[in-house]
């Protein structure tokens, strides 16, 4: 690991950037990055997200560990992003590694590789990435020359497909999980290096908090199935924990968030209102990983937007959960924050809106100093029984009467967003999508009295994935998929009266089912990345890398030696008794509780939030030791400073 | 409103900065540094920056000016200094003058580009240079959006030099031969640019440097046919400052010098 020197390679790399698009993603020296000397620290991180930079530099995750590790004395993370083929190419032919785009340096001298996966689909990048940084691309083939290379984010929620290629996992909240490996990173140098990287990692797992997949042996049935998950070494424990950060106003990362000069996808001042959602959506995984939920306070968020505005010039405030209108607080949070900023031209943006939660006073206080652009929202299901299955309680009426508020007050385009390919799901159900549509579209020409009105109905292919009530559920092929969109299209372009004024916007199956075979796969899956990773594959989540025929191709060759196949992992519906890839990865939640809610969906009964309910055991309160933490405070968010009080500095010199 | 005008950078590694990235975070460090600013009307108002002339993605520059409107009257230097501060290092603000005079984009009509040769001998560059010099036209060819084009790259070229070679980039390894050519060039359309005069150097003198040059802008301005120097194209602004130290206000000044 860790060459205690580390030399940039910027004077070489500097030489390929006139030959590739948009060089400035790989220079780095964005404002409020960090460079601190290689010298003065002794643990030092390579935080990568593992996608194109415009994608990756936005991501919040790395945003948040690199300004935690940085904050350390002794400590320093830089940051490192995948690289476009046409880089990669020039990269290979003159001996360029992987680089961080901090210093330059080769992401083969830090102590720790960390890698965060918000999708499976950056699975191939990461086998790039260890590739170009010559670090050998099997866990068992590394020493001590290379870095420890560590899984995060939502994927890592499942962590066995890419089993072979990662050292460990840390699943759940990373602020405080990265101090920890750190400190324990730190006293085994400090150690000399004891018994070498298995000592680390052994160091690592003991904790309960790491995942180390080589300490785990899988056995499996005749059938194909798991028999069970083992550790190999005695000190081990059984099952690895997930890590939750309980009070987000102790943690208000990131205080100095990164401002790219490239071109990125989102470009505004982001700060997390809360984390987790207790909503009970099935199909969500991030809603049943990220529980409990935990809110900033309206006093918290408001000092990070101030400091966060300040310490950037962004023009939009980004309030971001995974549900945003339901911060207790969200009215006086909205009401506040436009007050504040009304004579700076900053607008307000709420990511994610739910329909019932939704309401005038907050859509005017959102449009106040921006534009009023499209309003986006979820229904997920086109019937009533399937949003029951779905446990998205939204009614049509909610709805209807939620746009025909949109529409009576100004807003012209309403976007909503649905899924295919839902358990129990019938034709039928999805084509109730273009009669919601037909509905909304009505409504708004009624109420605004213009025929100028648009719906776009957004629609993609429903992935199970683990940790959730629908790990059991076959996922619908891609035949199917695409069979039941054509026929949603067909009746909605075929609505004289109302076609012409609804979009249709829909992904075909076939990149779900991939991302299907990776979210439920196990180790056996991994033979299968690197196969594809091996034949050019690249960048999966790019409509214009991605190739399902490659991945079939793939699948083909290496897993009909195990007996299984891609149907197997995908399509095939799963049984109470499986033992499930993820099983021995305690994300909190009761594999007994989920089953019920699992059976509750088939006979379309809903569940509650418990913000607002009693307890409905799901289990993570008590196994995690953690609590709902809501509002409201009662507080309010003030002025700043008396507006138009101090008078302007004069303009000429003395 | 007074207009200021500033003249910044393009240093090191941010030479890879495009023009529309530049603008981004121009803009954001407007707002960073609170400054007064004049935003045009309409739907959706934007800030009013007039850029002028910006120097290809990929080449350094010292000299890269626009110009910027403001609602209330700053002091320009205070302001470079705020602006400069908000800036990532690299793309600094430099030089802040306020508009007393009209057309600083009419004054910007030739540059002055430094072009670093690293793997070239003195020698070889002065030779082509010569070939190139004593050439009437020089056709090169650039790829451009609408298909390849072709245009003479040798006219608008009105010195071309090999200067002494002393590294103006002290941070390069100098243990191999290293040219350094000196070019004042035109702003004619279309533009030609360093990298078409060393397509020109290549195509008369077989001139290839095996890594790319390091290209930087060292000056632009007005060019002087007399002296064949090119001016400061600020100093009409700082010297009409001396001259009227307190203006009533700056669009007041219609008479352009030069």
């Amino acid at each position: 690991m860790p060459a205690e020197v580390a030399e940039s390679v910027f004077p070489q790399l500097e030489a390929l950037l006139p030959h590739v698009q948009k060089p400035i993603q790989y220079v780095g020296g964005e404002l409020n990055s960090t460079v601190k000397p290689w010298d003065s620290c002794d643990v030092r991180w390579a935080l990568m997200y593992p996608d194109a930079y415009e994608v990756g530099l936005p991501n919040q995750g790395v945003m948040i560990l690199y300004e935690v590790l940085n904050e350390q004395d002794g400590v320093l993370a830089e940051r490192t992003y995948s690289v476009w083929p046409d880089l990669e190419a020039l990269m290979r032919e003159h001996r360029v590694p992987q680089f961080t785009v901090d210093s330059h340096r080769p992401v083969k001298n830090f102590d720790v590789f960390g890698l965060s996966f918000s999708t499976e689909l950056g699975y191939t990048n990461m086998l790039t990435a260890l590739d170009l940084a010559g670090i050998p691309l099997e866990a068992k083939d590394r020493t001590l020359d290379d870095p420890i290379v560590m899984a995060g984010g939502h994927a890592a929620f499942n962590p066995e497909p890419i089993a072979d290629f990662i050292d460990c996992a840390v699943i759940g909240d990373g602020e405080q999980a990265v101090l920890e490996v750190t400190r324990i990173i730190r006293a085994w140098k400090e150690e000399g290096r004891p018994g070498g990287r298995e000592e680390l990692l052994f160091r690592l797992a003991r904790t309960g908090g790491v995942y180390v997949p080589g300490f785990y042996d899988v056995e499996y049935l005749p059938d194909g199935r798991i028999a069970r998950v083992v550790p190999n070494r005695s000190g081990v424990p059984w099952r690895v924990s997930k890590h939750t950060v309980m009070d987000l106003d102790e943690w208000p990362y990131p205080k100095q968030p990164l401002v790219p000069l490239a071109e990125t996808v989102h470009e505004r001042m982001s700060v997390e209102i809360f984390r987790g959602c207790t909503r009970g959506c099935r199909f969500c995984q991030a809603g049943m990983i990220t529980r409990p939920v935990r809110e900033r306070s309206i006093t918290g968020i408001g000092e990070m937007v101030d400091k966060g505005l300040k310490a950037t010039g962004f023009e939009e405030v980004g309030l971001l959960s995974l549900s945003s209108a339901d911060h207790s607080e969200i009215g006086d949070v909205a009401k506040g924050l436009a007050d504040r900023y009304e004579e700076d031209k900053i607008g307000l943006s709420l990511p994610s809106t739910r329909v019932d939660a939704f309401n005038i006073d907050l859509a005017n206080e959102l449009t106040r100093n921006g534009r009023r652009s499209g309003l986006t929202f979820a229904p997920e299901g086109g019937s009533e029984r399937i949003r029951k299955v779905i446990n998205k309680m939204v009614s049509e009426d909610d709805l209807i009467r939620t746009v025909a508020t949109a529409y009576g007050n100004g807003w012209r385009q309403v976007k909503l967003y649905f899924m295919c390919g839902l358990p129990t799901e019938t034709d039928d159900d999805v084509l109730q999508i273009a009669d919601m549509a037909t509905r909304v579209i009505a409504k708004g020409r009624e109420v605004s009295g213009s025929n100028d009105i648009r719906c776009t109905v957004s629609i993609g292919g429903f992935v199970p994935k683990p940790h959730t009530p629908f790990q059991w559920a076959p996922q619908l092929s891609a035949e199917e998929t695409d069979e039941r969109l054509g026929k949603l299209r067909d009746k909605i372009r075929g609505d004289k009266k109302y076609g012409r004024s609804i979009g249709f916007r829909y992904h075909d199956g076939k990149p779900g089912i991939v991302e299907g075979l990776l979210s439920r796969g196990d180790r056996r899956i991994g033979a299968v990345i690197r196969a594809v990773y091996e034949d050019g594959g690249r960048f999966d989540g790019w409509r214009e890398h991605f190739s399902y025929d490659r991945w079939m191709t793939c699948a083909e060759k290496t897993l009909p030696s195990f007996g299984v196949d891609v149907d197997w992992y995908t399509t095939r519906e799963r049984t109470y008794e499986e033992v499930l890839p993820w099983d021995h990865l305690d994300s909190g939640l009761d594999k007994d509780w989920l089953w019920e809610d699992w059976q509750d969906a088939l006979d379309e009964t809903e569940v509650e939030d418990c913000r607002w309910t009693p307890c409905f055991d799901c289990g993570v309160c008590p196994q995690m030791d953690t609590s709902i933490q809501i509002g409201p405070t009662g507080k309010k968010l003030l002025p700043l400073t008396v507006k138009n009080g101090a008078p302007a500095p004069s303009g000429h010199v003395h | 409103m007074q207009r200021i005008r500033l003249r910044y950078t393009k240093r090191g590694r941010l030479r890879f900065t495009s023009h529309r990235d530049f603008q981004r975070a121009f803009e954001r460090a407007l707002r960073r540094a609170e400054v007064p600013m004049a935003y045009s009307a309409g739907f959706t108002p934007h800030p009013k920056v007039s850029y002028a002339n910006a120097a290809p993605t990929g080449t350094g520059s010292e000299a890269e000016y626009l110009e910027i409107a403001l609602t209330e009257p700053r002091d320009p230097e205070r302001l470079r200094g705020l602006l400069d501060e908000s800036m990532p290092a690299g793309l600094d603000i430099v030089e802040a003058v306020e508009a007393r005079t009209s057309g600083l984009a009419d004054r910007l009509t030739a540059s002055v580009w430094e072009l670093r040769l690293d793997g070239v001998s003195p020698e070889d560059a002065r030779r082509a240079v010569d070939v190139f010099e004593a050439a009437g036209t020089v056709e090169v060819q650039r790829r451009t959006k609408n298909g390849i084009r072709t245009f003479d790259a040798r006219s608008a070229v009105v010195a071309l030099e090999s200067a002494d070679a002393h590294s103006s980039q002290p941070d390069r390894p100098t243990d191999q031969p290293c040219a350094i050519l000196r070019l004042v060039v035109r702003h004619v359309t279309p533009a030609v640019r360093p990298d078409d005069v060393l397509s020109g150097l290549r195509a008369v003198a077989d001139l290839a440097p095996p890594v790319p040059a390091a290209v930087t802008r060292l000056a632009q301005g007005l060019f002087d046919e007399e002296t064949g120097t090119v001016t400061d194209p600020l100093a009409p602004d700082r010297e009409a400052a001396a001259t009227e130290p307190h203006p009533a206000g700056a669009t007041a000044a219609a008479t352009a010098p030069a």
